[in-house]
């Protein structure tokens, strides 16, 4: 009777699975690790799928044995109750057994666990900086440095406009890394504890304030990856996703080139003074990437959360006082410093920009060169 | 009249109405008190469970804010393990312990009456904080900092309630010891007490050795947030990490106080529908035993990715591994218990199987976090989520119905009906099965857990694990009114209830009187 009642059930949640199957349009349904891209992932592939052939083996004995004695050792088949109660052999086996079971996975996962920890001999290394919730990546060797953050815009969150593929899952300036060569992160954490992680590279490592962590990780194919922070860091640690783009060595080189040019070309920008459409149009687009998370797009906060800027006192009032709450944020609050995160020009454009913007017409110009002046 | 009846009338004078369950000290009051007070957290805690399952239905936000979200899964945890399931066990172990081993009561009956009627005061608190400023707490049940000092208004209360569940804890964990060590009627010693009553025991152990561990950490938040130490800061010289190695050395043998108990349970149902003695029952206790001692020197394996040294991730990674010996022992045991008996199914039985299988498939996903290598995969995804609620809902909570069946006839004088209850015992499997199953394949794709949205190729799975949630949901309505059913009417029970139970408490007429042994029984 409970085998037939299961096998229904079965049959019901199969039916299930099958008419869903055939609603969700762009959903997939993924059973399994994969193996990854790099060796360390492929290790833990193979780690995985072992254990789980183990726990098969065990669950098809003992669940095995079970449904036979529930078939057979019933009341309603006039089964008369056996009295055994102990049998110190049988008990002696089935402790040794699968205490060798154990050590038969502890030996390969010994193995694995020291090379997933052995970053030494990196070939590259890039300081992950985790913020609220945005990461940091600053190439140690090549002063590349930049902030990257969600691209994914509110109205496809809001159900507003249509998902697109990587919904959630890109960003605005990915990191780039070159392929077959290790790659060893050195993850912190500027605020609260986040994890970075991108499964297919088989890795994931939590940013702590206070700690340097470490991990590396040897891509083997070009392509791009993608991951999400992977310990709760507050209200928006679903939307902080990590995309890794694998180049060859010589597309990488010239990435690096790129960036550094970008940068030499923001520097030559903050020396000279901004008219009021490009710092505002500027500042709308820092903005929106790293102060309207809390703040709000139309600047009104949430109460008793997050203060307005919308005629907020600090928006409206000196100019100072509003550029070194931006810089330097406010301690015991989620209001964090900025003055590290961002160039001299993004300060000045989003100072501006909340200082303009929702009716805030103050008419103050925040240029580059007062923010440098104020560092 | 003789003297004897005069005797008997005095002691049934106790107030009437509500004064009677405020100041009762009577243990089997005291346990319907728990049990209650359980079940209607386990409806608060599934009321928030069905929000997490209906935002998570479909990618994008739909029904509540990410902040909000974050508070309900931080609730939901908070409220299901300190406020049912904890509080289920502590009344199971009032009803049941002095019935079982052939006592009048538990040994400290007013501070039983003070440790459950702190708990609705600390929930009234804990539940407040859904309407302050900034919102209920949000940063996880495991109140990690430095982010859970971002709590706003509701962050002291947050503390004073924990302050206040532990307290009840430890003054429940007490009364249990020195119940279960002095009011043994003579000639129950260790060895023959029922298994419920051991597992017990050694959890009332486990809750006097964490609980203040609990305590001081969430003081140490207290202070690090108002009075300016940095215990856990780290630019005062302090370590966040600290704080996980000390709430875990809480929070593992927590999770063994969630299961022992329920390990108990099982031990009792199966050998009476088995119509069999239980297989093994030194090996069980030594068993339930070993695993109380692991449980102090495994909690880090909770942190593989938080930076440890390698020789402490192989350490952590190997305690943790050991304790798959003593768990599985207590499984072949079961089984071996049912090997040859003469079955039958009633309500509690199939709870009791539902949680061998089940628990095990929790136990199998267990061994597979317990490897740090693939650990690094697996660890904060929606497979962790998938295991731990395998053995808490499907462990956990169904030894605590199959409980409720099982003894439900003795406490009330009146069988459940059985239809109802097996009907109960099928929807909640099949539902909780397509809620939590399909978990595992979303954590192994790559889902973190904690998250209000998702990109869309978790969707399916997604749909799929809310539908079961919203049908579990909707199952346990079945369970209250079976309940409620069984306490007004039904029909009557014998005192022995079900023809292959052993054990004192079946030899006290159903319901049993005010006082269960006013004289001790005689033990062999």
């Amino acid at each position: 009777m409970l085998v037939n009642k299961s096998k229904r059930a079965l049959t019901v949640m199969a039916g299930m699975t099958a008419l869903l199957g055939a609603t969700g349009a762009a959903a997939d349904y993924a059973l399994n690790l994969t193996p990854g891209v790099t060796p360390i992932s492929h290790e833990a592939h193979t780690l995985h799928m072992l254990i789980l052939k183990v726990c098969f083996g065990i669950g098809i004995v003992v669940f095995g044995t079970m449904f036979i004695s529930i078939l057979r050792h019933r009341k309603s088949r006039g089964v008369q109750p056996a009295q055994f109660h102990e049998s110190t052999a049988v008990e002696i086996v089935w402790t040794i057994v699968p205490f060798l079971i154990l050590v038969g996975m502890a030996i390969p996962a010994t193995k694995a666990l020291v090379a997933m920890e052995d970053t030494s001999d990196a070939d590259l290394s890039i300081k992950v900086t985790a913020y609220q919730w945005r990461w940091g990546y600053d190439y140690v060797d090549n002063g590349v440095s930049f902030i990257s953050s969600l691209s994914t815009p509110k109205d496809q969150i809001y159900n507003k406009a249509a998902k697109d593929e990587n919904y959630l899952l890109e960003v605005d300036n990915p990191v780039v890394v070159p392929v077959n060569k290790k790659v060893r992160l050195l993850i912190t954490s500027n605020d609260v504890i986040h994890a970075w992680w991108v499964p297919k590279l088989g890795m994931k490592k939590d940013a702590i304030p206070g700690y340097i962590n470490e991990m590396w990780f040897k891509i083997e194919e070009a392509g791009t990856y993608r991951g999400q922070c992977a310990e709760l860091c507050g209200k928006d640690h679903g939307f902080m996703p990590i995309v890794v783009v694998a180049k060859s060595e010589a597309d990488y080189a010239q990435w690096v080139a790129d960036q550094k040019g970008a940068a030499v070309a923001d520097q030559q920008a903050a020396q000279r003074t901004w008219g009021k459409d490009e710092l505002m149009a500027r500042g709308e687009k820092v903005y929106s990437s790293t102060c309207a998370a809390c703040h709000q797009a139309n600047g009104e906060g949430v109460p008793g959360a997050f203060p307005s800027l919308k005629g907020g006192a600090i928006a409206t009032g000196p100019v100072a006082a509003h550029l070194s709450r931006v810089m330097n944020g406010k301690p015991g609050t989620a209001m964090a410093a900025f003055a590290g995160q961002l160039s001299d020009t993004d300060l000045a454009a989003v100072v501006t920009y909340e200082r303009n913007a929702w009716g805030n017409n103050t008419g103050d110009l925040v240029q580059p060169s007062d923010v440098k002046a104020a560092r | 009249m003789s003297t004897a009846t005069t005797h008997d009338t005095h002691h049934e004078e106790h107030p009437r109405g509500l004064m009677r369950w405020i100041t009762t000290t009577n243990h089997k009051d005291i346990g319907t008190l728990y049990l209650l007070f359980s079940l209607m957290m386990f409806m608060v805690g599934g009321a928030m469970a069905m929000v997490i399952r209906a935002e998570l239905f479909e990618p994008g936000l739909q029904f509540v804010e990410p902040q909000f979200f974050n508070s309900m899964t931080t609730m939901h945890a908070l409220v299901m393990i300190f406020g049912a399931v904890m509080p289920a066990f502590v009344g199971l172990a009032n009803w049941l312990i002095p019935m079982m081993i052939g006592g009048p009561d538990m040994a400290l009956p007013r501070m039983n009456n003070w440790s459950f009627w702190i708990l609705p005061f600390a929930f009234a608190i804990l539940l407040s904080t859904l309407f302050m400023d900034g919102g209920a707490p949000a940063g996880g049940w495991t109140m990690y900092p430095p982010l859970v000092l971002q709590t706003g208004n509701a962050f002291p209360f947050l503390i004073f309630s924990v302050h206040l569940m532990g307290i009840s804890s430890i003054m429940g964990a007490i009364n249990v010891i020195v119940t279960i060590v002095n009011m043994r009627a003579p000639g129950m010693t260790m060895m023959k007490m029922p298994l419920f009553v051991w597992t017990w025991l050694i959890t009332a152990y486990l809750l006097i050795a964490t609980m203040p561990v609990l305590a001081g950490a969430v003081t140490m938040l207290l202070t690090d947030r108002f009075f300016d130490t940095s215990f856990f800061n780290a630019a005062g010289g302090g370590d966040p990490v600290m704080f996980q190695h000390i709430f875990w050395f809480f929070g593992h043998p927590e999770v063994y106080i969630l299961i022992l108990p329920a390990f108990g349970i099982v031990s009792q149902i199966i050998p009476t529908f088995a119509r069999k003695p239980l297989f093994g029952y030194s090996s069980m206790v030594y068993a339930t035993a070993s695993i109380a001692f692991l449980s102090f020197i495994v909690w880090a394996h909770h942190m593989f990715t938080v930076g440890m040294p390698l020789t402490g991730e192989l350490f952590f990674m190997y305690a943790t591994m050991l304790i798959a010996v003593p768990t599985g022992v207590k499984v072949f045991n079961w089984v071996s218990t049912m090997w040859r008996g003469s079955m039958t199914f009633e309500t509690p039985m199939l709870f009791a199987l539902g949680f061998v299988i089940m628990f095990t498939i929790g136990g199998f996903s267990g061994l597979m976090l317990a490897m740090a290598p693939v650990d690094f995969q697996y660890h904060d995804t929606y497979f962790v989520v998938a295991h731990f609620h395998y053995v808490l809902v499907t462990g956990a909570v169904y030894a605590i119905m199959g409980a409720a069946y099982y003894w439900m006839p003795k406490w009330t004088g009146h069988m459940y009906n059985e239809k109802l209850g097996k009907l109960h015992f099928w929807l909640s499997t099949i539902s909780v099965n397509v809620l939590f199953f399909p978990q595992h394949f979303l954590g192994l794709a790559g889902m973190p857990r904690r998250i209000p949205d998702y990109s869309v190729q978790f969707a399916g799975f997604n749909e799929i694990s809310s539908i079961g949630g919203f049908a579990f949901g909707l199952t346990q309505l079945l369970f209250v009114y079976i309940v409620y059913r069984t306490i007004k009417g039904g029909e009557k029970a014998t005192d022995q209830v079900w023809e292959g139970a052993h054990g004192l408490e079946w030899t006290l007429p159903s319901p049993p009187p005010y006082h269960s042994f006013s004289t001790a029984p005689e033990v062999k």
